[in-house]
């Protein structure tokens, strides 16, 4: 068997990187898709994927575990939820504003909390080989699924049925939806809100264990490229549908993929046109479907960037 | 989205009442944009103390080390002033659009791309004297920012695209724009291990502003500043912005051009950004490289919500931060403390702000209508 598969080498390592690139943006946007749809829009979750990144490197590294280590990135994922989610329940305080403060103390105590694991090594998480049929060495690292994407998988197919079908998802939408409404069907606006943003920080935590945990795999000051702050976009590209999140993950992977994949071939140029092509792709996106005079299709009529 | 405590008709009344009470109701209503900010930068700095106690560190070696290592010494202030001059321009690109209400966030890709411009037009205009080829440069950046964020704003205007989502995406795209190009079409050959385009050339550049030792963009920040404050503050385009920024439909209603308000204030905001790029470039880098994506557009994010969105206030809080920021070498030598303490402490002192802005109208002592009415139920 020829090692040289020429261009097919690009889409391998296309899905590959999609599916190995996109954990992190599926798990940060399902989070942001739970907050934004009870009306809260949390843009510091940069901080808390880097934070939980570090959590979870940290806690492997210490007891030996990494399924703990994704405990502890969810938990403190939870706790930067909850702070952001009481802040802005105070009045004239700007979810937004808070986001930026949020992103720079999460980036700040993580690197300052995670300086000396830079370089202790700690146990990965578990993958599993889809590619065993193939003797393509390619094939077999491209269908190497970590246990996580396939639970976020799972969990976008959960929270797409949870939203329409249980009593929870319909509470957060009234709430995101009118704010009003939900305060005279009797419930407390201001606890889903909170709760909502730590559903989104947990999730958020756990897609930083991702990327120390398994890839990259280590844990530095350089490990998130903005993924938490694609993942804020992603969610307007996904209108609010957590279904959609998936197949936006996957794009937004694929698209931070392409770049590596066509330097392997030799197409060396262009690297970083690839990179930005989903903000292209979501900024196109934002500009055909918006308009002045009334609020973006899908989106949650309490959300500040709707209205 | 927030409602104006409107001054009662009683205020009205008292402050006719008599000029001592007058006066003293404007130093009240004028000491609570000090007052709060300031209360809250101190809860900020208590808790980091706390949190410095709890690592077995002490806050008052902290102190004295962002002292001497940002004002203690003429070396230390020309570090801090070096510092705080870009952050002079991002700071504007944050607080002139907030004028109308609009949180853009975006500044680092004009800087990027400022830059970028500048160095570009300089090297085929070499022939010409160097005042000439500095003045395009600077003409490119301003053209090259302004049209950046400028393009926000009119997405916001006309298309009611929110100017936070797209500013970070075009700042997004604007990064890898520049990477792409620096390292792609327009690398000098001859940058070897530190990608950038060609150089602008020695004679191009601007030297040091004589007796100080920092480059001319502090003076051109501080002027920016002023400038904005005028516009602000004295002229009718920058009332019609703030009526805008407070009610839309009243300022459409009022016949105010909102939608060009708008772009405008965003493309003099992305102008301003693209300043220190330009700048970075013709007084420090003399070419254009990756080091143009500094962070100076994010923390300029906090300048100007530190400065409430005042121009005015921009410079001391730039200064400050500029400060924090050239002692962190120090406290990292001398305290075996991460280079991260600093951005810590800007995360806590962000949040205890925008917390204390809850706070505000919550104090009799700031609010004259409040003190003419327990006059007024007294007698």
């Amino acid at each position: 068997m020829s090692q040289d598969l020429g261009l097919w080498t690009v889409p391998l390592a296309v899905i590959g990187g999609a599916i190995r690139v996109s954990t992190p943006f599926l798990f940060v946007s399902l989070g942001e898709t739970i907050t934004e749809r009870a009306g809260r829009i949390n843009l510091g979750l940069e901080g808390t994927l880097v934070f939980g990144a570090m959590a979870a490197y940290a806690t492997a590294v210490l007891t030996g575990s990494a399924w703990t280590g994704v405990a502890a990135a969810g938990l403190a994922g939870a706790g930067f939820g909850l702070v952001h989610g009481v802040i802005c329940s105070l009045p004239r305080v700007n979810d937004v504003a808070v986001g930026i403060a949020l992103m720079l103390f999460g980036l700040g105590l993580a690197f300052f909390l995670g300086k000396p694991f830079i370089q202790p090594s700690a146990p990965p998480l578990p993958a599993i080989p889809f590619g065993f049929w193939s003797d393509l060495p390619q094939v077999q690292a491209a269908l190497r699924v970590n246990v996580l994407f396939l639970v976020g998988a799972a969990l976008s197919v959960v929270l797409w049925w949870a939203f329409r079908h249980t009593r929870a998802g319909l509470v957060v939408r009234a709430v995101g939806d009118s704010a009003e409404a939900a305060r005279a069907m009797g419930y407390s606006v201001t606890r889903v809100r909170v709760l909502a943003t730590m559903a989104g920080g947990v999730l958020a935590g756990i897609g930083g264990a991702y990327l120390s945990l398994y890839y990259p795999g280590s844990w530095n000051e350089g490990i998130s490229s903005g993924q938490g702050l694609m993942a804020v976009a992603l969610v307007i590209f996904a209108r609010w549908n957590p279904l959609a999140c998936f197949g936006a993950a996957l794009l937004f992977g694929g698209a931070g993929a392409l770049g590596p994949a066509l330097q392997s071939v030799g197409v060396s140029s262009g690297y970083y046109l690839f990179y930005a092509a989903p903000y292209v792709l979501t900024l196109a996106l934002l500009v055909a479907t918006s308009s002045p005079d009334r609020a973006l299709a899908g989106a949650p009529g309490e959300l500040g960037l709707s209205r | 989205m927030v409602a104006e405590t409107a001054p009662s008709v009683v205020t009205a009344a008292a402050t006719r009442a008599a000029p001592a009470i007058r006066a003293l109701a404007w130093l009240a209503r004028r000491a609570e944009a000090v007052a709060i900010p300031l209360g809250a930068v101190l809860v900020g700095l208590a808790l980091f103390g706390l949190f410095l106690l709890t690592l077995g560190k002490s806050p008052a070696a902290l102190v004295d080390l962002v002292w001497r290592g940002g004002f203690g010494s003429a070396f230390a202030w020309q570090n801090s002033l070096q510092r705080a001059a870009p952050l002079l321009f991002a700071g504007l690109c944050v607080a002139l659009p907030a004028r109308l209400g609009l949180v853009v966030i975006g500044g680092e890709g004009a800087i990027v791309l400022g830059g970028l411009a500048a160095a570009v037009v300089a090297p085929p205009l070499s022939g010409l004297p160097a005042p000439l080829v500095v003045a395009a440069m600077a003409l490119a950046a301003l053209l090259a920012g302004a049209a950046w964020i400028g393009a926000v704003g009119a997405l916001k205007a006309y298309r009611g695209v929110d100017a936070t989502i797209a500013s970070l995406l075009m700042s997004s795209i604007a990064i890898a724009l520049a990477n792409h190009l620096i390292e792609g079409p327009l690398r000098d050959p001859a940058s070897l291990n530190k990608p950038s385009t060609l150089p602008v050339g020695e004679a191009n550049m601007l030297g040091a502003m004589p007796g100080i030792g920092v480059h001319w963009g502090l003076s051109a920040g501080l002027l920016a500043c002023l400038a904005a404050w005028l516009l602000v503050e004295r002229t009718t385009l920058g009332f019609s912005a703030r009526i805008a920024g407070g009610n839309v439909r009243a300022a459409q209603i009022q016949g105010l051009p909102v939608r060009r308000l708008i772009v405008g204030f965003t493309a003099l905001g992305g102008a301003c950004a693209a300043l220190a790029g330009f700048f970075e470039v013709v007084a420090v880098q003399g070419n254009a490289n990756a080091t143009l994506a500094a962070g100076y557009g994010f923390t300029g994010i906090l300048v100007a919500f530190l400065a409430r969105h005042n121009p005015l206030a921009i410079p001391p809080v730039a200064l400050a931060l500029g400060g924090l920021e050239a002692s962190s070498g120090l406290i990292q030598r001398r305290m075996q403390l991460p280079d991260a303490t600093i951005l810590v402490l800007e995360g806590l002192l962000f949040l205890c702000l925008l917390i204390g802005e809850t706070a505000y109208g919550r104090f009799k002592i700031f609010s004259p209508h409040l003190w003419a009415s327990r006059k007024a139920s007294a007698t």
